[in-house]
């Protein structure tokens, strides 16, 4: 069967035009059933999403009838088992992968149909189990590690920045190391600070890792099958709060392309770049701000290194205006790269400075209203939004 | 601490005296060599001779969870004339690796692994290349064991592009996949993690074959090692742990260091098998008796009894926290070159004069490989942002202006 796979434009476009590239022409065109053009009536049509477990009208590219329903959880899953059954080398390893189903269930089923040892339950030694999955990486096959929780992968931090990241380049390109390094992180409801951690921030600068995060089923499941099949060391940043979002997505296979970002809502006053859960606040607060009358395009980074600058940029040098909304902390985050970026490479196409909500540099606290106060609230983005096109800061 | 000293010269068990007789006395052929035709020139037998024969080994093994294998070893007059030359080679090359350092062509850090020669050497008659070996820092003449040039070993050590990983890993980080050598590696401890992953692999693509994961005295100590050491019984996977004990982790010495420096039995449920690791033939033994363990019953810790003559790495003088009498007492009575050499004259395998001439030949492809090395070109500076990254699936990292960049950075 072709495989109907989602590939952006490779012509060297013109600087200062969006290019819709055929993967987003596909995207838009199911959702707006076919308006392309910029026009001032979308700006009346209410685009935005609620915040959590809703109907992704704009990211999932089927008309209503076609496709399946599936959570987040589910669709990382099939994209999974999809991998293994087509090639025999890619295992997965982790705690409770195999007879429990994977905590978050990703695993689901997966040891009773591929047996054992391509499912492997390992013991509590992220260390070595890391480091065993990479080793067995080097010499060819395609090993899926989970980690129960993001923050415990820390332990396994020298194995995953020394050998996953660097062997590729210190053994002068002998090695490859395929590995997939994936599991749930994030702010969750109350999980606490050790179970709260954002690893997007400590693994940015370690060279040779490639960095995504999912945020819709439709995009973790082809995240998933495209981490497998890339040769690189990639990590999947899932959230432990949208294991449960429910979406349509098509029936036949996809892959998406690490390295893009996704164009979530075109818009022409202010670019918002956000990722994993902060996707979902951004667009209850794009609900409100249309109302209002902007006109906000939000751009889901999705690819957290490297950063997609071409559609970044195409955005930037449309609005002149970038807001940052991320779960990271505010220092050494990835917002504080993203910025820097963007200073860098748009500089002459800024009317003001790079905005950035982030979480505070704060340890997550138990109480219910303290971790609300810790990460980015849709609230605060509304009112920055307006802030920024108002021209107050 | 004395008594600690004391054994490290008499390598723990039945001292082998310095005599010329002691070799003599050990060897029994077998009743079929003795009905060998002599070679024309009335030796014993010809250096290019394979019939095998039989040696013994003078110190014996310790077992822990297994029977030791036999004290006696099948080897032949080539393979003991193979192993003078290469592990004399060996010795060469890191000796030249000192000058250069010195001389300032070499710089960082240089782990020299003079001594232990017979490790690798004795490893390598017991293993083919299916086998999978991955070690620490101290991994210059490993990569040659597993079938690396001297050059490349030079050229990298000097930072030229000719080396291994073409200039860009150094010292502690040469690789040769098609030796099934998966490293060099500079954090201690990590590499006994990747070895499980190794024969994870062999495991999962049923290989008949293993992977050894080479750690020292000092990683022995580390929580990863014992962690990989759980999930290959757990699982049976086909590792052998060879821990190289020369006895010091950098100028600590193993009894400050370790609660139990019997670490061939701190694998606790896995077997483990204390060999002199001075005596290549004893290395031979052992290893291949662990790999015959390794593929039927599973993991195996393996000790070898080393030394090394350089300080831990070259900005180490090795003196501070040994004496010079230590070392040269252990350079005399148990030097893994010289009991080779002692073998082969008492066998009349070769004449002195014939291992005179090996010598030379060694030192000459040394000095040849170096002079090569420094010729060679530094690598280009564009191939700093070279294998960062294997090509993408889709396409590699674009920079702002959709040009393909090797730099996927932010």
């Amino acid at each position: 069967m072709a495989q109907k796979v989602l590939v952006p434009c490779s012509s060297s476009s013109s600087c200062g035009k969006v290019q819709f590239s055929p993967s987003r022409v596909h995207t838009q065109a199911i959702a707006f059933g076919g308006e392309l053009s910029q026009s001032s009536s979308r700006k009346n049509k209410s685009l935005a999403l609620k915040a959590v477990a809703a109907k992704g009208e704009t990211s999932a590219p089927v008309t209503a009838k076609s496709g399946h329903e599936i959570l987040l959880f589910d669709a990382l899953r099939e994209g999974l088992e999809e991998e293994m059954a087509r090639d025999p080398t890619v295992c997965v390893m982790g705690e409770d992968v195999g007879h429990y189903g994977g905590s978050y269930k990703v695993t689901k089923g997966l040891a009773e149909k591929f047996g054992d040892l391509r499912v492997l339950d390992t013991p509590i030694c992220e260390n070595s189990f890391t480091g065993m999955g990479i080793g067995a990486a080097m010499t060819g096959l395609r090993t899926v590690v989970e980690g129960m929780n993001m923050g415990f992968l820390l332990l396994a931090y020298n194995q995953i920045s020394n050998n996953a990241g660097m062997l590729h380049y210190t053994s002068g390109g002998q090695f490859k190391i395929p590995v997939v390094i994936r599991g749930p992180g994030g702010v969750g409801k109350q999980l606490g600070a050790e179970h709260s951690q954002r690893l997007e921030s400590y693994f940015q600068s370690v060279p040779g890792l490639q960095m995504v995060a999912c945020s819709t089923p439709y995009n973790a499941k082809g995240l998933m099958k495209a981490a497998i099949r890339s040769d690189n060391p990639v990590i999947l940043y899932e959230h432990v709060l949208l294991y449960n979002l429910k979406e349509r997505i098509p029936d036949e296979e996809y892959v998406l392309c690490l390295e893009e970002a996704e164009l979530v809502r075109p818009g022409k006053d202010i670019t918002i770049l956000t990722y994993s859960r902060m996707r979902h606040f951004v667009l209850q607060a794009a609900k409100t701000l249309v109302e209002r009358g902007y006109d906000p395009e939000i751009i889901d980074i999705r690819s957290l290194k490297p950063f997609d600058l071409f559609t970044i940029g195409n955005s930037i040098k449309k609005t002149h205006k970038v807001l940052i909304v991320e779960e990271c902390m505010r220092t050494g985050g990835i917002g504080a790269s993203l910025r820097a970026a963007i200073v860098d490479n748009f500089w002459d196409f800024l009317d003001g400075r790079p905005e950035c909500l982030s979480s505070q540099d704060v340890p997550t606290p138990y109480a219910a209203t303290l971790e609300d106060a810790t990460v980015v609230q849709p609230a605060q983005i509304i009112v920055k939004v307006e802030q920024m096109l108002q021209g107050l800061i | 601490m004395a008594r600690w000293r004391q054994r490290l010269l008499s390598s723990a068990c039945s001292s082998s005296s310095s005599s010329a007789a002691a070799p003599q006395a050990l060897l029994r052929l077998a009743s079929s060599a003795l009905s060998r035709q002599s070679s024309s020139r009335g030796f014993a037998a010809a250096p290019d001779d394979t019939t095998p024969f039989v040696v013994d080994i003078p110190v014996p093994y310790a077992g822990h969870r297994c029977d030791p294998p036999e004290q006696r070893v099948e080897t032949s007059a080539k393979e003991l004339v193979d192993f003078f030359k290469v592990m004399y080679v060996m010795r060469r090359m890191e000796i030249a690796a000192d000058s250069l350092y010195k001389a300032k062509f070499i710089r960082g850090f240089c782990h020299l692994y003079d001594g232990q020669e017979a490790v690798c050497v004795g490893m390598e008659a017991a293993l083919t290349k299916e086998d999978a070996i991955i070690t620490a820092y101290r991994d210059h003449c490993t990569h040659i064991g597993r079938g690396g040039t001297v050059l490349e070993v030079m050229a990298e050590l000097m930072g030229r592009k000719s080396g291994c990983s073409l200039g860009k890993g150094g010292s502690m980080h040469m690789y040769n996949k098609e030796g099934n050598f998966y490293g060099g590696n500079g954090i201690v401890g990590a590499q006994t993690a990747l070895g499980a992953g190794l024969a994870f692999a062999q495991k999962y693509n049923k290989q008949n074959a293993v992977s050894l994961a080479l750690y020292g005295d000092g990683a022995a100590n580390q929580g990863q090692l014992f962690e990989a050491m759980n999930i290959s019984a757990l699982w049976d996977l086909p590792v052998i742990f060879v821990c190289e004990n020369n006895h010091y982790g950098m100028g600590t010495a193993e009894w400050r260091s370790a609660k139990s420096p019997e670490y061939y039995k701190r694998g606790d449920y896995v077997p483990g098998l204390k060999i002199d690791g001075m005596d290549v033939l004893a290395v031979k033994q052992g290893v291949r008796f662990a790999k015959e363990h390794a593929l039927t019953k599973g993991p195996i810790v393996l000790e070898m009894d080393t030394y090394r003559y350089h300080g831990h790495s070259m900005s180490d003088p090795g003196s501070t926290y040994r004496t010079r009498e230590e070392i040269s007492g252990v350079r005399q009575e148990r030097d893994p070159i010289e009991r080779v050499r002692k073998l082969l004259l008492a066998k009349e395998i070769v004449t002195v004069a014939d291992l005179k001439n090996l010598e030379k030949q060694a030192k000459a492809e040394v000095d040849e490989a170096v002079n090569q090395a420094k010729e060679g070109g530094q690598p280009e500076t564009h191939e700093l942002f070279t294998h960062v990254h294997v090509k993408g699936l889709k396409q590699l990292a674009y920079g702002p202006d959709r040009k393909e960049v090797i730099v996927p950075l932010p």
